[in-house]
């Protein structure tokens, strides 16, 4: 009897926890939901479900300013980035995983101290670059700046996954003659498709993301990402904030990369244990 | 000279690999060299002049004057002071949160999947979106969090979170919390499906009640998994500028390094000076990443799957 209760308050408490942690996560993005619903006097009144739903702050997002063209400029930028990035990545990673070579592991150490930099650090040398090869306030300086922390991480995640490859795979292939090259696109870039596609989405999702430098090396709003447009968005006046048409916007641009990571949920969750990358 | 020949051929293949591995890894330092080593040269060097933007040709040498002048800046001991106030507090509140979320996601229950879809929404939010999310529900007129709060009867009357430097510091650390926990989750989560069923089955058998279990078979072979949390969260926390910047802007009462570098570097546009505080900065998560490492010899050891 005595147990019986126990374990019915034992388990009446662990769906409470449970319920809590649900609430906890879900709620802030309910909440920009129900906001992004609401215009007018209504955005200033807290209604916990949303009256009568309107769509007009989603149409205003992109009538009132250059979101789609913000949409667009993130997409090139994350998408170009990457794209480099795994291209470098996928042969460093086998150099550094598949060879014995003096200076491996301090290169290695490089590469995971870089992806440690604080980014303020390098943002005056960086800016000099930038705006010496012209590049300020465009996509490909942005991209340039992007490669210092998509580079050094899927390098990494790539390594890890690598490394826990049988040696025996390419030992046949040396056998019969095969280059290097031959090596990494016919046998390891099949096998690694899954790892390559975990980190360029987690590298897309990082830059995708990114604010100091994107804030700070542009300059109008046709060169801004999508997080710089979101933190800029203002109204009538400074002090008029438009709620609705900035809760909208974080709404579009959050609906995608959760839908992605709900997606691919095992895979990121293998990505991040690898990589052990910032969130 | 039957073994001979393969010997040699072995070595000349090995010779070979190491060529093809300098070769492969070439585009990658180059890469490397021009966006963050160049950089780092330059940001090192702007430390010791008194350039300022849009000149920066006409800078001077100056020597230490812009760390002596760092040293005696009360702005730039405010950042410090408040950087690592935010870094303990969202760090040891991400860790006993993800710990607790990775524990009750380690065991069987109905709901189970769909609870670990939800948790990983936060982590999938972009800060710049969790930053202005927080900032309207902690809004002092029309905020959620005061209508709640007053509805429950907890404060008297609606509270300005942003405006005040203790309540906006514990507003930000809030919002770091919900976004990163997420993560620290996870980690620990791959980290307690690592440890083996037949530990705990042993530990029932001879009757070992769940708070001794934990503390003596669960922890300690968590901590590799803690380790690496705590190494990348700290590291995280220490630099962070976006959810700062959006949520308070530069207010001196939550303005972290990273801020207040950005600051003296495009608002004041010193580049000098800011480019002193970018290095103090640098150096300041160097000593802590290194005494980390050496500290908790993570050994990277959490395995994925």
């Amino acid at each position: 009897m005595k147990t019986a209760v126990k374990k019915a308050v034992w388990r009446i408490a662990f769906a409470l926890l449970i319920a809590a942690i649900a609430v906890f996560a879900l709620a802030p993005v309910y909440w920009a939901v129900v906001t992004s619903l609401e215009t007018g006097s209504d955005l200033f009144t807290v209604d916990y479900l949303p009256r009568g739903p309107v769509w007009s702050n989603y149409v205003a997002v992109f009538e009132r300013q250059a979101f789609g063209r913000n949409i667009l400029n993130s997409v090139l930028v994350a998408g170009g980035t990457v794209a480099l990035s795994m291209a470098v990545a996928l042969i460093a990673a086998y150099a550094l995983s598949r060879i014995e070579f003096r200076g491996r592991l301090l290169l290695l150490f490089t590469v995971l101290s870089v992806s440690m930099f604080p980014q303020v650090a390098i943002l005056s040398g960086l800016f000099e670059l930038i705006a010496t090869l012209g590049l300020y306030n465009s996509l490909p300086g942005l991209g340039l700046s992007y490669m210092i922390f998509t580079l050094p991480f899927m390098v990494w995640v790539l390594v890890a996954f690598m490394r826990e490859l049988p040696r025996e795979i390419e030992e046949a292939a040396i056998a019969d003659g095969a280059g290097p090259w031959t090596i990494v696109t016919r046998i390891f870039l099949p096998l690694m498709m899954p790892a390559m596609a975990t980190s360029g989405l987690l590298a897309f999702i990082i830059a995708w993301n990114e604010f100091l430098f994107a804030l700070t090396f542009t300059l109008t709003n046709e060169a801004r990402t999508v997080p710089v447009a979101i933190a800029l968005i203002t109204g009538a006046s400074p002090y008029e904030l438009p709620w609705g048409r900035i809760m909208a916007a974080s709404v579009i641009v959050t609906a995608p990369v959760v839908l992605l990571a709900l997606l691919f949920q095992r895979r990121i969750v293998a990505g991040l244990t690898a990589g052990a990358v910032r969130g | 000279m039957v073994t001979v020949a393969p010997y040699r051929a072995t070595r000349a293949l090995a010779a070979r690999r190491r060529r093809t591995a300098w070769l492969f890894l070439l585009p990658m330092l180059a890469i490397l060299a021009v966006v963050a080593g160049w950089p780092l040269f330059r940001t090192a060097s702007f430390a010791f002049t008194d350039a300022f933007l849009p000149e920066l040709d006409s800078a001077r040498w100056v020597g230490f004057e812009n760390f002596a002048f760092a040293l005696k800046d009360p702005g730039w001991w405010r950042a410090v002071l408040n950087t690592f106030v935010f870094t303990a507090l969202s760090v040891s509140l991400e860790l006993v949160l993800g710990l607790v979320i990775a524990l009750a996601l380690n065991r069987r229950f109905r709901g189970r999947g769909p609870l670990r879809a939800i948790v990983l929404i936060p982590w999938a939010v972009p800060t710049v979106v969790s930053a202005q999310m927080w900032r309207w529900m902690y809004n002092d007129i029309y905020g959620v969090v005061n209508d709640l709060l007053l509805r429950l009867g907890l404060i008297d009357g609606p509270v300005a979170w942003l405006a005040g430097g203790e309540t906006a510091m514990a507003a930000i650390v809030i919002t770091d919390v919900w976004k990163a926990t997420p993560f620290v989750a996870l980690l620990l989560l791959a980290g307690l499906q690592t440890v083996p069923a037949q530990l705990y089955e042993a530990a029932r058998v001879d009757g070992v009640g769940p708070v001794r279990t934990f503390l003596h078979i669960t922890l300690p072979l968590l901590r590799p998994a803690i380790a690496v949390a705590l190494i990348f969260r700290t590291l995280d926390a220490l630099r962070v500028f976006d959810l700062v910047y959006v949520m308070t802007s530069n207010a001196w009462a939550t303005a972290t390094m990273s801020v207040y570098a950005r600051q003296q570097l495009v608002d004041f546009q010193d580049v000098g000076y800011g480019s002193a505080i970018s290095m103090l900065v640098f150096v300041v998560v160097g000593v802590v990443s290194v005494a980390y490492v050496a500290g908790l010899r993570p050994g990277f050891a959490v395995r994925q799957r």
